[in-house]
């Protein structure tokens, strides 16, 4: 009657296993970042409002800076904020 | 020929109209100017993440236009700045991405960069569906068993007393 479900480890199987990052817009062909575009880029910042960095979200350099330039026009027109808490 | 995008938050305490008209001043201004205007987004009332002017919300407008010199960047700057009604702007220049990823969003393409990440949600959930179905399988023999178990319950007076007897027997 136990089905595979049902089975139980005794360590969890996929820790430990790092699934490796990638550059999400060269993966997906993004060649555009808009700043108007806040659900986006929500993506890309923390819930302070500070961008995260590079190793975090897995950006490869050139997208990276255009979302840094993306998020940045946000905060100018008050899309996204400058500085808050509990922004997720 | 380039191609440039004008974003501008007017004042929401305005009346309908008057919004309406700050918004036609620069249409006609651009034109003026000779620039061939390719598209006004309206983009409505949005609340503001932080306040301006002790404004919370605001009216979101962009025009995209085209236009031989960059001349006429500096005449709309000037003007927005001294407009009263505008509470911020910001112009920039397209490349040719950013033309295009405009274009695609008019035709109700809806952002390439939504649709990707929404794909790579459904991408996410099919797993979990197709592990759902798999649950469903191997689960599809236990379903039957509460069925019964709702005829018990239905029947409560005959039921347990057959089981009782079958498990006596059984023992």
């Amino acid at each position: 009657m136990a089905s595979k479900d049902d089975i139980k480890f005794l360590s969890n199987p996929t820790i430990g296993k790092q699934s490796k990052k990638y550059c999400r817009f060269k993966k997906f062909g993004i060649k555009h970042i808009d700043y108007k575009d806040s659900d986006f880029l929500l993506q890309f910042i923390n819930e302070q409002g500070k961008i995260l960095p590079r190793r975090i979200t897995g950006n490869s350099l050139k997208y990276q800076k255009k979302v840094a330039v993306a998020v940045k026009r946000a905060r100018h027109l008050a899309i996204l904020p400058f500085v808050t808490d509990l922004l997720k | 020929m380039k191609h440039y995008e004008v974003t501008f938050i007017v004042d929401p305490v305005l009346s309908g109209d008057e919004i309406k008209a700050a918004e036609k001043v620069y249409e006609e201004m651009l034109k003026n100017e000779g620039c061939t205007i390719v598209h006004v987004d309206e983009m409505g009332l949005k609340q503001l993440a932080y306040s301006i002017n002790k404004r919370s919300s605001g009216i979101f407008y962009c025009i995209e236009f085209t236009s031989d010199s960059g001349t006429v960047i500096s005449k709309l700057e000037l003007a927005l700045r001294r407009d009263e009604r505008i509470m911020r702007f910001l112009s920039i220049q397209l490349d040719k991405y950013g033309i295009k990823y405009n274009a695609d969003k008019r035709a109700g393409l809806i952002g390439k960069v939504k649709k990707k990440t929404k794909g790579k949600q459904e991408e996410e959930a099919k797993p979990d569906s197709s592990r759902q179905s798999a649950s469903k399988a191997p689960a599809a023999p236990p379903a039957p068993a509460p069925v019964p178990a709702e005829v018990v319950a239905s029947e409560p007076v005959e039921e347990p007393i057959v089981d009782a007897v079958e498990e006596t027997t059984e023992e």
